[in-house]
């Protein structure tokens, strides 16, 4: 087979798999709601409310898209879009298994294998601010303005925070191919005492640096306790206020992409990427075949883990004030953050490696 | 004034350090609704899902009047009056009416209510009418009032509160033996 032929077929599962997640995600989000608040949920289409993002989605489709009437048409359209375009594409740099050997070839199965996978995830991330500022500005809705320079000014201070908690993984690895920093969560030992195999993940390393990060990542994908953009109470939904039909679809289904697409970054960075317990005995017994596709299943359990966690806290966590949320990112995660550098900077100094 | 013993006294003192991080907080709050979804889960949650299951109600639910007939099926009914007064919402109204001698199977004192209505939006469903009658005649029973589309439906009149002689009602199961006794 073709490398590019692979690569095609990738990009597609890639695509179809972020689609279905992100779909199921919105019944999961119900569901966990539903048994944390003594509830049942959507239970009427199909067995569990299983066809409920079907028709969710059909619903979308058949509802009136409507534009307000001086709204700034171009980019009222380029807005969701942007979004989900954006959340969509990070996708790409992301080890999602070990690799396959098709005929003979041995396939990586990462879409695109940049050197600079870690800084690409982050661009794209603070681009996918211009999505919600543009649909914000566009509508021409107070509410839907002060949405989207909440969000940006959002983004833009747990950037910050993300960026250097980032740092200190980067500079264990040495490197900012995500490939290479999941390959060296693979062997060696834990801490220098234990031998694991496929155990050695970077959280048992850079705790801190994983609690920065996972609030930042919250905050970053608009999700509660960070939801002040959208912020049903005070901003009625915030900069999807005026949108409607498949467009609101596409902004609510690029939220829900866009977290998957966290918590699989999150997963190649702190929890060993697609790295499981076992993997190098796997591939030595079985196969590279069935490394692969296990590494795939870890992977993406994993990644499933993380959303469930992320729901959890929506469900538990009231809303920040916005003060509150500034406080947050400036003085209390930015300074942890230099801290945590500072003091990986100086074991690494010490110990070597 | 003190209700319950839940409230709390607010203070505006100085947070702890353990307040001061938070996130003790947090998993105290993540680890309850954890608790609840497991229990969830394993027990399923504590409901009834309404249109497949109803949920059962008390055996002294008060729902919709029934105005009752005696063993000979003649209307109990005297047009007293004594419920309208007793209705704290004043929802009952009634017009008194002299029974002629040909009607005397159909009620069972001198006089009766030639109309007999009832507001069902302003009832309260107290059971102050059932209380105040003298002759045990009216009644409030287990049944639910029907929905309406317009406010006027939902005068009951004697079409509706009356019970149809071949369709008795029966109230004893929501009475006390007392009530039972006092029935005249």
């Amino acid at each position: 087979m073709e490398l590019i032929t692979f690569k095609l077929i990738l990009v597609l599962a890639l695509f179809l798999l972020a689609l279905t997640i992100a779909a199921y995600s919105t019944w999961a989000e119900r569901k966990v709601a539903a048994v944390m608040q003594d509830r049942i949920g959507p239970s009427k289409a199909g067995p569990f409310g299983l066809l409920q993002p079907l028709a969710d989605g059909g619903k979308f489709f058949f509802k009136e898209d409507f534009t307000p009437a001086n709204a700034e048409r171009f980019l009222f359209i380029l807005g969701p879009s942007l979004v989900m375009f954006i959340s969509l594409i990070t996708g790409a740099v992301i080890p999602w298994g070990k690799s396959l050997n098709i005929g003979g070839t041995s396939f990586d199965l990462q879409v695109a294998n940049i050197d600079v996978g870690v800084l690409y995830i982050i661009g794209m991330a603070s681009i996918g601010v211009y999505g919600i500022m543009i649909g914000g500005w566009a509508s021409n809705n107070k509410y839907s303005l002060i949405g989207a320079i909440r969000a940006s000014s959002q983004m833009i201070s747990y950037e910050l925070a993300m960026g250097l908690a980032l740092l200190s993984i980067i500079m264990m690895t040495g490197s900012l191919d995500l490939k290479v920093i999941s390959e060296s969560q693979a062997t060696g030992k834990l801490w220098g005492l234990f031998e694991l195999d496929g155990m050695n993940w970077n959280i048992f390393y850079q705790p801190l640096a994983f609690l920065v990060f996972i609030i930042a990542a919250l905050a970053e994908t608009n999700r509660h306790p960070f939801d002040l953009p959208e912020c049903e109470s005070e901003l009625v939904t915030g900069y999807s206020t005026e949108y409607s039909s498949m467009k609101l679809g596409l902004y609510m289904f690029g939220e829900y992409v866009n977290m998957f697409i966290s918590n699989a970054f999150m997963v190649a960075l702190f929890f060993g990427g697609y790295n499981f317990p076992g993997i190098e005995w796997v591939t030595q017994n079985w196969g590279e075949n069935a490394a692969g596709i296990l590494s795939i299943v870890a992977f993406l359990t994993k990644t499933i883990i993380g959303i469930l966690i992320f729901m959890w806290i929506r469900w538990t966590l009231p809303r920040f004030r916005y003060d509150q949320l500034m406080h947050l990112g400036w003085k209390t995660l930015i300074p942890l953050a230099l801290i945590n550098l500072m003091i990986t900077g100086a074991v690494i100094l010490a110990f070597g490696n | 004034m003190k209700l319950t013993n839940r409230s709390k006294v607010v203070s505006n003192k100085e947070m702890t350090l353990a307040e001061k991080i938070y996130l003790p907080a947090i998993f105290k709050g993540m680890g309850i609704t954890l608790k609840h979804a497991v229990r969830n889960i394993v027990k399923g949650p504590p409901i009834y899902p309404y249109p497949e299951v109803d949920k059962p109600r008390a055996e002294i639910w008060r729902g919709q009047h029934v105005l009752k007939r005696d063993e000979e099926g003649r209307e109990r009914c005297t047009a007293c009056g004594l419920c309208a007064v007793a209705c704290p919402a004043e929802a009952i109204t009634m017009t008194a009416a002299e029974r002629t001698k040909d009607e005397k199977d159909l009620y069972r004192e001198e006089k009766y209510a030639s109309i007999y209505e009832i507001n069902m939006l302003r009832c309260i469903f107290c059971g102050m009418c059932e209380e105040a009658c003298p002759k045990s005649a009216i009644y409030l029973t287990d049944r639910l009032v029907d929905v309406e589309t317009n406010r006027g439906s939902f005068i009951y009149g004697k079409d509706k509160l009356v019970e149809k002689i071949n369709e008795r009602i029966d109230i004893t199961t929501r009475q006390s033996e007392k009530q039972k006794n006092a029935v005249k």
